[in-house]
C-alpha cells in the first residue's frame, strides 16, 4: 500500500464522447503537480471524477490503498479530498466569513446544530479567523462575497476547500479570470499551502505552472500524452506544437 | 446609534417583544375583528413556513397546502375523537405534516426546478383527492365538523374570539422565535448555502439531499401547526385545506412582502389579507385585480418585496444628492 492518490485505467464518456481515457495518474503527499492541456482536452472532468461529482464509466482510485471510486462527494470529502472550482461558485449572498464558516463547521460534524448560533462556536471561530489570517482575508471578513474583487474571491475559493482540511487539494484554473496584476495573489497562496498537502493544479497560465509545479501532466482529448518535469515538458516538441499551435502560450 | 441593542440576543427579544406589543395593541383595537385578525395570524405562520422552505433554503414549491391541509386534518380527527384539547391538536397537526413532508421530500428533494413545482402540486392534489375518497374518516366533501375543548382544560374559546386570538398570537410568537433560532443556527446558514449553491454545499462534504428532506420536513411540521389552528378556529376541515389557490396565494404574499427574511413573510401576509378583505368588500368579484397590481408594482419597483423598500428609498436619495 502507498500514501496519496493512485488511479489507474480511469475512463469516462458522454454518451459517445470519451473524455477521459484509460488515465493512469499518481498523487503523492507533498507533490506539486500541474495538469495542462488544450481547452475541452478534459481537465475539469478528470478532477470531477476524483472528487466525485462525476462517476467514471471505468477505472479505479485508490486514496492510500483505498478504494474511494464508489464514494460519494460527501464521503470523498471526509477522505480528504478537496477541490476548487474552475468558476467560483461560493455563497454570494454570504460573508466571507460565513463561506469559510460553513466548511468548518460541515467538518466538525456541527452543521445540524439548531438551538446555538453558528458564530457563537468558539473552536470553529478560531480556525475561521486563522484562515482568514493566512491569507489576508481578514479585512473582507464581513463583506459579502459577491461584492469582493475576482481575484479575492478565487482566494475565499481556496480558503474554503482549505477550510476542509483535505490531504489531496485539487485547484481547478486558480487563476482564471483574475487580472495578471493581482496573479500573485494566488502563486503566494499557493507556496504558502502545507508542505505535506498533495496539490494538483489544472492551469493554462504557463508561467504560473513554471511558478508552482515539481511534475507537469499533459493531457489531451481525454488522454495522458506526457508526464515529467517542468523542464522536459517545456523542451519536448509534441507539446509545443500543441501550445505554440494555440492561442495559450 | 440605534434604539436596537447590538448584543445579537438582546435584539432578539426586543424583537420578540415588539411583536407582542403590537399583537396586543391590534387585540385592543380592533375587538369586533379578532377572527378576522387571528386569520392574519394563522397565515402568517403558514407563510412563516414557505419562507424557510422557500425563501431560505430555496426549495420552489407550489404545493405547501399539502402540509398545511394534513396539520387540518390531523387536528380535525384529533378532535372529532374526543382528543379536542388544541394544543394536542396543533402537536398531532405538526407531527402529521412532518411525516407527510418526510415521506413525500424522500422522493420531491430528488427533483429541482419544473419538476420539483409540478410535483409538489401533484401531490396536493393526490391528498386532496383522498380527503374525498375515505368519506368514512374524513367526512367527505362536507368535511368534519368539530368542536375544541379548552386550552390545558382552562380557557375555553369564547364567541368573540378572544381566546382564539390570544392562542394563535401566542403560536405565531413561538413560531417566530424558533425560526429565528433555526436561522441563525449552523443548520440555518447551511440551509442558506445550499440555496446559494447545492454543488458548492455537496463540495464541502454536505449530504444535500437529506439537509434538504431535514428542511423540507421541519417546514412541514411548521405548516401543520398553521393548518391546525385554522381546523380548530373555525371548527370546520374540509377538502378545501388542500386547494392549489392557498399554495399560491402564500406565494404571492411572500413574494410580495420579502422572501428568507421571516419579516417579509410576516408583512406580506398582512398586506395581502388587509386588501383582500378591504377589496373583496368594496367589490367581491374584481378584487383579485388590486393584488395583481400590487404584485406587479412590488416586483417592478422593488423586487426583493416590500420590506426593501426604506433601503430602496434611502438609496435613491443618497444618488439623488
Ligand atoms: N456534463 C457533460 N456532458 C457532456 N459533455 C460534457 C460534459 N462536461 C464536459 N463535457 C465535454 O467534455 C469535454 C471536456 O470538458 P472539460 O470541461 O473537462 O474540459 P477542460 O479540459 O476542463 O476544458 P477548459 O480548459 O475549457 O476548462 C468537452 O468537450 C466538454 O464539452
Ligand atoms: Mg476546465
Amino acid at each position: 500500500m502507498s500514501a496519496g492518490l493512485q488511479i489507474r485505467g480511469l475512463s469516462k464518456s458522454f454518451g459517445g464522447l470519451a473524455v477521459a481515457r484509460e488515465i493512469n495518474f499518481d498523487l503523492a503527499p507533498g507533490d506539486r503537480k500541474a495538469l495542462i492541456g488544450p481547452n475541452g482536452a478534459g481537465k475539469s472532468t478528470f478532477a470531477n471524477l476524483l472528487t466525485g461529482a462525476l462517476t467514471p464509466s471505468a477505472g479505479e482510485i485508490r486514496l492510500d490503498g483505498r478504494d474511494i471510486g464508489r464514494l460519494g462527494e460527501a464521503a470523498r470529502v471526509k477522505a480528504g479530498i478537496a477541490k476548487t472550482f474552475q468558476i467560483t461558485t461560493l455563497f454570494q449572498d454570504l460573508t466571507v466569513r460565513e463561506n469559510i464558516l460553513l466548511p468548518v463547521l460541515e467538518r466538525r460534524g456541527a452543521a445540524l446544530r439548531m438551538f446555538r448560533r453558528a458564530d457563537a462556536d468558539a473552536q470553529a471561530n478560531a480556525e475561521v479567523e486563522a484562515l482568514m489570517a493566512q491569507f489576508k482575508l481578514n479585512p473582507f471578513a464581513e463583506v459579502r462575497v459577491g461584492d469582493l474583487a475576482y481575484g479575492q474571491q478565487r482566494l475565499v475559493e481556496m480558503t474554503v476547500a482549505l477550510a476542509l482540511k483535505p490531504r489531496i487539494l485539487i485547484l481547478d484554473e486558480p487563476a482564471a479570470g483574475v487580472p495578471t496584476g493581482e496573479n500573485h495573489l494566488i502563486t503566494d497562496a499557493i507556496a504558502a499551502l502545507p508542505a505535506d498537502l498533495s496539490v494538483l493544479i489544472i492551469e493554462h497560465d504557463m508561467a504560473l505552472v513554471f511558478k508552482v509545479a515539481r511534475a507537469i501532466v499533459v493531457l489531451v482529448a481525454g488522454a495522458i500524452l506526457v508526464e515529467g518535469a517542468p523542464r522536459e515538458i517545456a523542451a519536448n516538441p509534441r507539446v509545443r506544437d500543441l501550445y505554440l499551435g494555440s492561442r495559450h502560450g | 446609534m440605534s434604539l436596537i441593542p447590538r448584543d445579537r440576543r438582546l435584539r432578539d427579544l426586543a424583537i420578540l417583544l415588539g411583536m407582542a406589543l403590537v399583537l396586543t395593541a391590534a387585540f385592543y383595537a380592533f375587538p369586533d375583528n379578532l377572527a378576522f385578525a387571528t386569520r392574519v395570524i394563522i397565515m402568517m405562520i403558514f407563510v412563516l413556513s414557505l419562507d424557510f422552505v422557500l425563501g431560505v433554503a430555496g426549495v420552489s414549491t407550489l404545493g405547501h397546502s399539502a402540509l398545511f391541509g394534513a396539520g387540518a386534518y390531523a387536528a380535525g380527527l384529533c378532535a372529532a375523537h374526543g382528543w379536542n384539547e388544541p394544543l394536542l391538536g396543533v402537536v398531532a397537526g405538526a407531527a402529521a405534516a412532518a411525516f407527510v413532508a418526510l415521506l413525500s421530500g424522500l422522493f420531491l428533494m430528488r427533483t429541482r426546478g419544473l419538476t420539483l413545482l409540478m410535483l409538489t402540486i401533484a401531490v396536493t392534489e393526490v391528498l386532496g383527492e383522498l380527503a374525498n375518497k375515505f368519506s368514512d374518516i374524513t367526512g367527505g366533501a362536507d368535511g368534519l365538523d368539530i368542536v375544541m375543548g379548552p386550552i390545558l382544560g382552562v380557557f375555553k374559546f369564547d364567541f368573540r374570539g378572544q381566546v382564539g386570538y390570544v392562542y394563535a398570537a401566542c403560536m405565531l410568537l413561538l413560531v417566530f422565535a424558533f425560526l429565528r433560532i433555526l436561522i441563525a443556527s449552523p443548520f440555518g446558514l447551511a440551509a442558506r448555502g445550499i440555496k446559494e449553491s447545492p454543488a458548492r454545499m455537496r463540495a464541502i462534504g454536505a449530504p444535500v439531499y437529506w439537509r434538504l428532506v431535514a428542511i423540507y420536513t421541519l417546514g412541514g411540521a411548521l405548516a401543520g401547526i398553521a393548518g391546525a389552528l385554522s381546523a380548530q378556529s373555525t371548527s370546520l376541515v374540509s377538502p378545501a385545506v388542500f386547494d392549489f389557490q392557498l399554495s399560491a396565494n402564500a406565494l404571492i404574499m411572500l413574494i410580495l412582502g420579502g422572501a428568507g427574511r421571516l419579516y417579509g413573510a410576516l408583512f406580506g401576509t398582512l398586506v395581502f389579507m388587509s386588501v383582500h378583505e378591504v377589496a373583496a368588500s368594496v367589490d367581491p368579484f374584481n378584487w383579485l385585480f388590486i393584488i395583481g397590481a400590487l404584485l406587479l408594482a412590488v416586483v417592478y419597483v422593488a423586487p426583493a418585496g416590500l420590506l426593501s423598500l426604506p433601503d430602496l428609498v434611502k438609496r435613491q436619495l443618497r444618488f439623488s444628492r
